[in-house]
């Protein structure tokens, strides 16, 4: 990989790579703590440092275009004014100039156009390129948070925007409960796809963006070169909480990783196993349980009132599902509402948690319905 | 042509009094008026939504709108100002001038051209309605917050107001497709004996262009948006992966004409560019057949390009590199534009009353939105900038100076004509100047917090992007308060002023071999009754 961008920054013209080279470096001089304020965030894998350049070129491209239109509009206007007693050529556009422009000007844009789209072509060439991946995550996107899940590794969670944090905070909207770790100089694939509407999982320093459409699977690659903490958030417009699903990569060594994986799965295969005993939960136990799900799941639509937005998301306090008949609510809540936001939840919890979420539902704000969901019951309609 | 003949018969042909006069009008120039004021209405309103959408921006936090209402002002300020304010304005200086320029009596189709403007307000009503069908109708969801592009899914999870922008959609579908109908065939048909295509003016070739693109691509967007509708209540999945359709179809179907349109919003603001910049530099265009050539280049590619708005989909190799190579070709014909004007400058005489002002200034930002518009069609770079704030000062510095001040010129340069009277050039000077200064601090900066990584379409963001939102904001805030002096100008324009002659400028007749300066100013109610003769009109 590294051979192959060494060859492409050679194919570019020498003075555009020094130029971006060294623009590059002045970069991250000024920046060397702090993410850039103005400009694309340092890169740390090899694709985007390689977009970086061409983003570094085809500014340059734009700066020294702009320069040369400036100079030729700023001279006329100070040069051939009516105020200055310039007579007008009105015969200018009939000489050879004027002939040949037509011609001349297109050939010379060409010969940029064909610098920038063969410069353009190499990169695109390498993110289509597919070599194996020693791990694949697939990046599920739903209304309002996203869903991490390790492939071949048996670990899966979500991860939620840090609601704790104030527009004082640094990290405000960018702070997330569960940050997806990698290991760096690892080759990851991330599969992109969504629940309901289409998301963009973006963190410009890690990997360029493409969209997360339901139904249809996307790709993506990196390797991460640098130990550290990338941020970043959706990048599509997915409704009422596009703002606030933001994106955490915690790049870690490898060695940190593998005791970070082995926690990982002991942990789910507590919870699997916790979710899955035929215990019969208690009252206490579930509302408990259920209100940390609902804090984290469900608020953004429903809100902590359990009283919704009105015309928006309908409120669960005495709603006819929340007080109504068991088997709807359950329903409603595994499979989701078809054609509004309501998603369905059976692949994002397990069944404790969504027995919990239910029972709580139906005994909070005032809605005292007495009843209790158990996982059984969620595993029965599965 | 003999005015006082014109004058004449003018009286006998008067215009009907009161609201007959508008509401039946078949006459071009009524029409014509009455569809610059609907844009002037809408531009108001349009941008009375960019100022809470700046408000809002000002600072990190929710300070005054809920991100539903945030998303639905983006989405409405989008449609507003694009179907409600360019489209329409142009219409209204096509109708105006174009019969006037080619020595037609009137449009082909008087009575389309009323029905036309007439399914404007219709369509406006029932855009304003789909703000207010979460309260008209409860129960039946939320505000739209889609942005204008009304990607489904989220398209489909919308409330009533969805349903009511789709036949809005249809109804100024409708509207702009008869109006193209009807100024094609004006200009095909109603020229005067032996005006040769090659000799009109370039504001008409501009809608002959801008005419037949919006035919070809306004049945597609309808045919798109009556396939959300489908897939809302008639249990289609055209859209619905579930049901074997794809969410990225419709963004095809939109960008196909989403993509052209943006030549629809360009082009009669080019054309009107042609003919002011030879006017204040006395000095014929150059490149008259060049331009025409680039307009056509610029129409073909633009309706092969569409998919550059959609990199990030996940196309396949062969067409991403098939848009990406069509879209940096666009650079061509554009560049070739901004050379002749460059050129008709050059070794000219300038003056700078505000039009010329405002061409100049177009010149320069323009080019601008044309170098970001490389960066942002080089495939792998967009996977970067792609729904960031550096698209939205790309589209801004596209759309503001390419259409918008396009139509601000049209307005200064074209005002003595319609009423009569020289507008104050003083006033003029200082719009321009608190327009175009605050429209550079407001969208300038965005290119930065774009790149940095702020999103579009978001309601609240990072604490570090906070600085130059705040800048962006003021500026805006200034920005939008600049409008009111371009409507005091036009208001005190019509009320009186220095009267202008028939030519109203030194260069008008350098600037354009059409007729409109043969006519007195204000023209009579009727014009070129009889078909006008030609001088020899030669570029």
């Amino acid at each position: 990989m590294k051979k192959l961008i060494a060859t492409k920054l050679f194919k570019t013209p020498l003075w555009l790579t020094s130029i971006a080279a060294s623009t590059l470096g002045f970069a991250q001089l000024a920046f060397a703590q702090e993410e850039p304020k103005y400009n694309l965030p340092t890169p740390v894998s090899p694709l985007t440092k390689d977009i970086y350049a061409l983003h570094v070129m085809t500014s340059w491209v734009a700066l020294i275009l702009m320069v040369i239109v400036t100079i030729i509009v700023v001279y006329s206007l100070v040069k051939f004014r009516k105020s200055k007693g310039y007579e007008p050529d009105q015969n200018f556009h009939k000489s050879w100039f004027g002939r040949w422009a037509w011609a001349l000007v297109p050939l010379l844009v060409l010969g940029i156009d064909m610098a920038i789209a063969g410069r353009a072509a190499s990169t695109l060439k390498a993110l289509y390129n597919h070599p194996d991946a020693d791990i694949t995550i697939k990046v599920t996107g739903s209304q309002w948070k996203w869903t991490y899940e390790y492939m071949d590794d048996d670990i899966r969670f979500n991860s939620n925007l840090n609601k704790d944090l104030t527009p004082e905070d640094k990290q405000y909207l960018r702070d997330v409960d569960n940050p997806l770790v990698l290991p760096v100089d690892t080759n990851v694939r991330f599969l992109h796809t969504a629940t309901d509407v289409l998301h963009n999982w973006w963190v410009p320093a890690v990997a360029y963006k493409v969209d997360s459409v339901p139904g249809f699977i996307n790709e993506t690659r990196t390797r991460i070169e640098e130990i550290g903490t990338y941020r970043g958030q959706c990048a599509e417009n997915c409704g009422t909480g596009h703002a606030f699903m933001p994106i955490v990569v915690k790049a870690v060594s490898k060695e940190d990783y593998a005791v970070w994986k082995t926690e990982q799965q002991a942990k789910s295969a507590a919870a699997a196993a916790e979710a899955s005993a035929d215990k019969e939960w208690s009252m206490d136990e579930l509302m408990a349980r259920g209100k940390a799900v609902y804090e984290k799941s469900c608020v953004a639509c429903h809100q902590m009132t359990g009283e919704g937005i009105p015309g928006v998301f309908p409120a669960l306090k005495g709603s006819p599902v929340a007080v109504g008949d068991m088997a709807t609510h359950i329903g409603t809540v595994v499979n989701g509402v078809s054609g509004t936001a309501m998603a369905a939840w059976k692949n994002q919890l397990n069944d404790l948690e969504l027995a919990a979420v239910i029972t709580y539902e139906r005994n909070a704000w005032d809605n005292d319905k007495g009843d209790l969901a158990q996982p059984a019951d969620i595993k029965a309609v599965r | 042509m003999n005015a006082t003949a014109v004058h004449e018969e003018a009286h006998h042909h008067g215009p009907p009094k009161g609201y007959k006069r508008w509401l039946f009008s078949t006459n071009h120039k009524d029409i014509g008026t009455m569809y610059l004021i609907f844009a002037l209405v809408m531009m108001f309103l349009g941008g009375a939504m960019a100022m809470l959408i700046r408000a809002e921006l000002y600072m990190p936090g929710l300070q005054f709108l809920e991100p539903d209402f945030y998303n639905n002002m983006v989405t409405n300020h989008a449609l507003i100002m694009v179907f409600g304010m360019v489209m329409p304005a142009a219409a209204g200086l096509a109708n105006w001038m174009i019969p006037l320029m080619i020595g037609a009596p009137d449009m082909a189709l008087p009575r389309l051209n009323n029905l036309s403007f007439w399914l404007l307000p219709m369509g406006a009503t029932m855009l304003i309605l789909s703000m207010f069908a979460p309260v008209l109708f409860p129960g039946t969801g939320g505000l739209v917050n889609t942005g204008w592009t009304l990607y489904p899914p989220l398209s489909i999870q919308a409330g009533m107001g969805m349903e009511f922008l789709i036949f809005t959609i249809h109804i100024l579908g409708i509207s702009s497709i008869l109006a193209s109908i009807n100024i094609v065939v004006t200009i095909l048909n109603m020229r005067a004996p032996g005006m040769k295509l090659f000799e009109m003016p370039m504001f008409v070739w501009a809608w002959l262009f801008t005419g037949l693109l919006l035919i070809i691509i306004m049945p597609v967007f309808a045919g798109g948006v009556t396939m959300l509708l489908f897939d809302r209540h008639f249990g289609t999945s055209f859209f619905d992966a579930a049901g074997g359709g794809d969410p990225v179809l419709f963004q095809h179907l939109f960008w196909f004409f989403g993509h052209p349109e943006v030549y629809v919003l360009l082009l009669p603001s080019i054309g009107v560019l042609a003919m002011i910049i030879p006017t204040f530099s006395r000095k014929p265009l150059f490149g008259y057949n060049s331009l025409i050539g680039g307009m056509g280049v610029l129409f073909t590619l633009g309706l092969v390009a569409w998919a550059h708005h959609q990199y990030t989909v996940g196309m396949a190799y062969g067409p991403t590199s098939w848009f990406m190579v069509i879209t940096i070709l666009i650079s061509i014909p554009v560049g070739l534009m901004l050379l002749n004007f460059m050129m008709t400058m050059w070794r000219g005489a300038m003056t700078f009353e505000t039009p010329m002002l405002f061409a100049v200034s177009i010149v320069l930002m323009f080019s601008f939105a044309g170098v970001t518009g490389i960066m942002l069609a080089v495939v792998p770079a967009d996977l970067q900038y792609h729904d960031t704030m550096f698209v939205v000062a790309h589209f801004h510095y596209a759309l503001i100076p390419g259409a918008v001040f396009g139509l601000f010129a049209a307005a200064f340069y074209w005002l003595p004509k319609w009423t009569g009277n020289m507008y104050d050039e003083k006033l003029g000077k200082i719009f321009f100047w608190w327009n175009v200064i605050s429209f550079n601090v407001t969208f300038f900066p965005q290119h930065f917090y774009g790149l940095a990584g702020m999103p579009r379409r978001v309601v609240d963001y990072n604490p570090a992007f906070a600085d130059l939102n705040m800048l962006s904001s003021i500026a805006a805030f200034s920005y939008g308060i600049s409008h009111l002096l371009f409507l005091y100008i036009i208001i005190k324009t019509i009320r009186g002023g220095e009267p202008a002659t028939e030519e109203v400028w030194e260069g008008s007749r350098i600037g354009t071999h059409g007729l409109e300066w043969t006519v007195p100013s204000p023209p009579p109610y009727h014009t070129f009754e009889t078909a006008p003769s030609l001088k020899p009109l030669k570029y």
